[in-house]
């Protein structure tokens, strides 16, 4: 059972139709319990960082989160904020502190090319990185995927950039550590290639501890 | 990049929802749901079809007509909507753009822009689908929405809808320039030349029609081929 967790953002009603659309049984979580329950979580998020982390912590979710995820390391997929929030902070409607799980922190994107215009809107070509090759298999080397956003994630560790887009300059496309998987785009919305990607992520076996890791 | 599909009658959701399909299979890149009477007979939203249609579609789908209220955005996103789109209630109560983008972000507010000659001539905002002169002018206020956090402008030319003699290039482009935001342009194509003149000399950053696919033999494969022939980025 995939849990898409509801925290009052997000658009749940495309993500768990996406995977049922791929064969994969998910539903809707709202409880801590629902989160124990659940072999992966994907965490959705339409919207401002600000207003994402405080629904989130309102939610009282971050803990079960963080139980889930970072402890008993169950696969997690982010989408579009729920990518943003994984990082340390954002800058969207004030300085926000984000969950922490991965390096880096989510800024104003400033193109190079001032044509260009914010929010990135539409289909992007997406280039997987190593770590994100498994997420990617099926598809054809040169894949879109559908963006919408104005806020990007700066500062990534280089091993955990898992694919990359070009808007004016690279922009942070998904990430990849240990078993969290992220996305800036949204598979969910991106016609069958995005499910091809969804389906690898409901059969992905994340290693249980990272390669040439020493257990704690 | 081709976008978009107007329904003018929701009545019947199952054809929206086959026809939703059938432009999905075909690679469009995005469809538009709009209920351009809603705000007129003070209908609900369409909430009925979006969800329907993103039951099946796995692509991006704006939707719009007759919302008014946070609350309706939040309907319609939780129905499968990635936009929603406002026209009478931002001209009515513009800050509900600003709560909108506060609470969902910039990139689902969408912007729909009327535009049709008023009495003295000149290109004026109209609300109630197109019957209710505003008194504002198109530029002007496409900037005024982007200020106050509108992340997409979907700008109509009313006098041309339905002409298929194309978009109204010089009102096209007098927006895109004006703001930073995606300004996709609606409104009267009846050729697939005018897909790559909205792009080129109205600088849109994306193309909408309805009537070409509905009413003729052009399909959206047609129009990208064409486009791609054209020399346009499209994504294939």
């Amino acid at each position: 059972m995939i849990a898409v967790v509801d925290y009052g953002s997000g658009n749940l009603h495309s993500v768990t139709k996406a995977f049922e659309a791929v064969g994969a049984e998910a539903g809707v979580a709202s409880t801590a319990e629902e989160l124990a329950r659940a072999e992966r979580i994907v965490l959705p998020g339409v919207g401002s960082f600000a207003e994402g982390m405080r629904s989130l912590r309102r939610s009282g979710l971050v803990e079960a989160l963080a139980e889930q995820v970072l402890v008993r390391r169950k696969p997690f997929l982010g989408i579009c904020l729920g990518m943003q929030m994984l990082s340390e902070e954002g800058s969207e409607d004030g300085v926000h502190a984000g969950l922490g799980w991965i390096a880096g922190r989510v800024v104003a994107m400033k193109p190079s090319d001032r044509a260009l215009k914010i929010p990135h809107m539409g289909w992007n070509d997406v280039a997987p990185a190593a770590g994100g090759r498994e997420f990617f298999a099926g598809l054809p080397a040169k894949t879109a995927f559908y963006f919408a956003h104005s806020y990007h994630l700066e500062g990534a560790e280089p091993g955990s950039v898992a694919a990359t887009t070009d808007y004016g300059g690279p922009v942070v496309a998904a990430v990849r550590k240990d078993n969290i998987f992220a996305t800036q785009f949204h598979p969910e919305k991106s016609q069958h290639l995005g499910l091809l990607m969804l389906r690898n992520f409901a059969n992905w076996k994340p290693a249980a501890r990272p390669a040439g890791g020493v257990s704690a | 990049m081709v976008k978009g599909v107007r329904f003018d009658d929701f009545r019947d959701v199952g054809a929206p929802v086959t026809t939703a399909k059938i432009y999905d299979a075909q690679g469009a890149d995005e469809l538009v749901f709009l209920d351009i009477e809603a705000s007129r007979e003070g209908r609900g939203t369409i909430i009925d079809v979006v969800s329907k249609v993103a039951d099946e579609c796995f692509m991006p789908l704006t939707a719009g007509g007759g919302v008014r209220s946070l609350a309706d955005f939040r309907r319609l996103l939780l129905a499968g909507a990635d936009k929603v789109s406002i026209n009478t209630a931002a001209v009515e109560n513009p800050a509900l753009i600003t709560e909108a983008a506060r609470q969902h972000g910039a990139q689902c507010v969408v912007v729909s822009i009327d535009v049709k000659a008023g009495a003295d001539g000149r290109a004026e905002v109209h609300t109630h689908a197109g019957r209710r002169p505003t008194g504002l002018d198109p530029v002007e206020w496409a900037r005024r929405v982007v200020a106050l956090g509108a992340g997409e402008i979907l700008l109509t030319s009313v006098d041309r809808e339905g002409t298929r003699e194309g978009y109204d290039l010089p009102l096209v482009r007098s927006v895109a320039e004006a703001v930073d935001v995606p300004v996709i342009a609606s409104g009267g194509v009846g050729s697939l030349q005018h897909f790559v003149d909205g792009l080129t000399a109205g600088k849109a950053s994306a193309v909408a029609a309805a009537s070409i696919f509905h009413f003729t033999d052009q399909s959206v494969i047609k129009a990208k081929t064409f486009m791609k022939q054209a020399g346009i980025d499209v994504r294939w």
